[in-house]
């Protein structure tokens, strides 16, 4: 179904964090960027769609007027809005938005660092853009950030904060169908498994809380009000979004799921997990029903490779990325 | 990232570092060259083991390692790993230590990487501290202090959630990014690839709460399920075994962790380097708050044991005394490591000073090597056959 392209080689080796692979797709340039993070740095590539150009950028998580500090990334993502692309990169020291091209910094929120560490981490991590011009971020408290972007300009501001997780953000999805009809805007997830649904606006509001296994959700997408989350214990389990109802459960992976994607023209699922294995689902929804099926489709194994990465590198699901811990490439597969 | 890694490292990397020396002291013995240049008795072998789990065991040290912290450099964890090391009698010079220091981290980033969960990480911590309590269990006083640690440990790590040690996972791994040295017994065992990358296997029992997988459920609306199907996996795998024990003492039941080295393979630890390496030996100062770090360890350290001429044991990690003295002249060359250091808050002055020599040591590559047919202090031991 799918073969192993070229891969594209970036400057340092991926680092063992969820989801670490973004990719932005600028159809009218016929260009994709690529991020990957390693350590405190993320190595950004711009490939031409022909294969012929490749060029690099590092951006390093520093705070401005802070000259030697620097601090471990959790995760960078594209935020596509509709008046705009921007790079959201959060760390342990706050947030960074960048243009999607990496060249300029517009917005930085600092995150408040105790003087002595306490028992608990801090750091953000879980980004998604929601709706017409909102950019959420999640924080290791549970706590969730809304900021509101302006359609140009860095007059970025804090919209609100929602406080409803009790544990650490992992991850953080829209709704990607691109339909209206969807009620459920956002969903989050945390450390201990549980998921919150959101509707958004100029307060959030709490859809629906989706309660956890205690075992941690690290990565989750929605679609067609359907969430879709990848868990710790190597499961991938199906809610209906609004109402909590569980439509499936796949025992889809031998270790920790790492990172989900969904191609949302196709409902083609991506999920790549700790144990070297890349796996390709289709969802199908039968709204009489009220059901969602299933099917598994394709396997590809990055032999004695830790995935931490995995993205659909369009909306149909053509062709994917992946990448590993310690591996200094961006895999890619395109279909046959 | 997580806050809680340090007391983890230093069992981990220590109890890796004490198996090495442990199969040191005692393979020298087996080697018929060395006859003449004497031998490590039974008795200097405990000593030297009492003296390094004393000092790593000391209560003082592991409660500085139990604040909440980020982790630190390479280079940090090296200074305080060679001073635990120098508790005892014996010496390392710092091209040794390097060395060893490769072979400790390689070992523990393999246990890392294949912890089957991220919990499980106490499980392989506990099989160190399991066998190092053995190295000491004629010595009640550190057979004491091994206990101590041990339940402090249970009682800090019981509480975390798994999302919160795959954090502190995580974090050990960035700590290991892009090492690759290959060890020569991971490669006879395979775990460990010409590459120098470890072998992950597609098949065997899944980790303890993760379900075989290759099962689609559908459910109803009611939470009835409606359709079961399989799918294939590419692997083979198979139920998981039962959960090891995370009290004092127990079946860990996990292997990783355990001596991987015994005395009848000697060349087991024999290293070199995979083709594109990256070192950490970028010649920066060591940025304050691992200074106040490492003031803060060594203060709570006891005093280190001065050898004597008569008494202190030098160890070789390569074959002759030459190759030692080449090894340690390039590695001067290029690690041109700390000129001044400035030590912000200490809380005594012999620390102060300790830190300072230590310090000063690295500084020490130009000076001329000990005549090795020199005193009796000089019977240096050619510890390593081959490294």
């Amino acid at each position: 179904m799918y073969h192993k392209e070229k891969s594209i080689q970036i400057k340092n080796s991926a680092s063992a964090l969820y989801n670490n692979l973004g990719v932005l797709r600028i159809a009218p340039r016929r260009l994709t960027y690529f991020t990957v993070v390693h350590a405190n740095v993320v190595n950004m590539v711009s490939a031409s769609w022909d294969g012929l150009n490749y060029s690099h950028r590092q951006l390093q998580s520093k705070e401005p007027n802070v000259a030697t500090s620097t601090s471990l990334i959790m995760q960078a993502a594209f935020c596509a809005l509709p008046s705009r692309d921007l790079l959201v990169v959060t760390s342990q020291k706050g947030i960074q938005i960048y243009e999607s091209d990496g060249s300029i910094m517009v917005y930085w929120h600092a995150l408040d660092t105790p003087e002595t560490p306490t028992a608990q981490a801090v750091f953000a991590r879980g980004i998604s853009a929601v709706r017409e011009n909102y950019i959420c971020v999640g924080i290791s408290s549970g706590a969730i950030l809304v900021f509101d972007v302006p359609s140009k300009g860095s007059n970025i501001t804090l919209s609100e904060v929602l406080e409803e997780h009790k544990e650490s953000i992992t991850d953080m999805a829209a709704e990607c169908s691109g339909s209206q009809e969807c009620i459920a805007d956002l969903v989050s997830a945390d450390d201990g498994g549980n998921l919150c649904v959101w509707k958004s606006g100029e307060e959030f509001q709490l859809l629906n809380n989706i309660p956890g296994f205690d075992m941690s959700c690290s990565s989750v997408k929605l679609w067609k009000g359907t969430v879709v989350a990848g868990y710790g214990t190597g499961q991938i389990r199906l809610y209906e979004a609004v109402t909590g109802i569980l439509h499936a459960e796949v025992k889809a992976h031998a270790r920790w799921i790492y990172s989900l994607d969904i191609a949302p023209f196709s409902g083609l699922l991506l999920s790549a997990a700790e144990d070297s294995l890349v796996r390709v689902w289709h969802l199908s929804m039968t709204p009489e029903t009220n059901s969602v099926e299933v099917a598994h489709l394709h396997n590809e194994c990055v032999t004695d490779t830790q995935i931490c990465g995995a993205k659909f590198c369009d909306g149909d699901g053509y062709a994917f990325a992946v990448t590993g811990y310690d591996l200094s490439e961006i895999i890619r597969y395109t279909q046959t | 990232m997580s806050v809680r890694t340090l007391p983890l490292v230093f069992i981990n990397l220590g109890g890796e570092m004490l198996y090495i020396l442990d199969q040191r002291l005692q393979a020298q013995n087996t080697s018929e060259d060395n006859s003449e240049k004497g031998v490590w008795s039974e008795n200097d072998r405990r000593r030297v083991m009492n003296d390094i789990v004393g000092t790593m065991f000391n209560k003082a040290f592991m409660d500085e390692l139990l604040k909440p912290q980020q982790l630190y450099s390479h280079r940090t964890l090296k200074t305080v790993l060679t001073r635990i090391a120098h508790a005892s009698i014996m010496r390392l010079n710092p091209a040794s230590m390097d060395r060893l220091y490769e072979l400790m981290v390689m070992a523990f980033k393999y246990q890392v990487f294949l912890c089957p969960r991220p919990k499980d990480l106490l499980l392989i911590s506990y099989n160190h501290i399991d066998t190092i309590r053995e190295f000491v269990k004629d010595t009640p006083v550190v057979v004491n202090q091994v206990d101590e640690t041990h339940r402090k440990i249970i009682e800090v790590y019981s509480s975390l959630s798994e999302g919160e040690f795959q954090l502190l996972r995580q974090t050990l791994l960035i700590f290991f990014q892009d090492m690759h040295v290959r060890v020569s017994l991971f490669l006879k065992i395979q775990v460990q690839n010409p590459n120098g990358r470890f072998a992950l296997s597609t098949s065997g029992p899944v980790p303890h709460g993760t379900e075989v997988p290759g099962l689609i459920r559908t459910f109803d609306s009611k939470g009835r399920e409606v359709r079961r199907s399989e799918f294939p996996t590419g692997g083979s795998y198979s139920s998981p075994i039962r959960e090891g024990c995370f009290e004092l003492h127990g079946d860990r039941i996990i292997r990783l962790g355990l001596n991987m080295y015994t005395v009848n393979h000697p060349e087991e630890t024999h290293t070199s380097k995979a083709p594109s390496v990256k070192t950490d030996d970028t010649p920066n100062l060591l940025a304050k708050e691992e200074l106040n770090l490492l003031a803060r360890l060594m203060g709570s350290m006891k005093a280190e044991n001065k050898p004597k001429a008569e008494t202190g044991f030098r160890i070789n990690l390569f074959t002759t005394d030459e190759e030692e003295e080449e090894a340690g002249a390039s590695c001067g060359a290029e690690e041109s490591l700390f000129g001044v250091i400035n030590i912000q808050a200490m809380q005594d002055e012999q620390a102060a000073t300790e830190l300072a020599r230590i310090a000063g040591q690295f500084a020490e590559q130009q000076e001329q090597p000990e005549n090795p047919s020199g005193n009796k202090g000089d019977d240096l031991l050619a510890m390593m056959d081959d490294l």
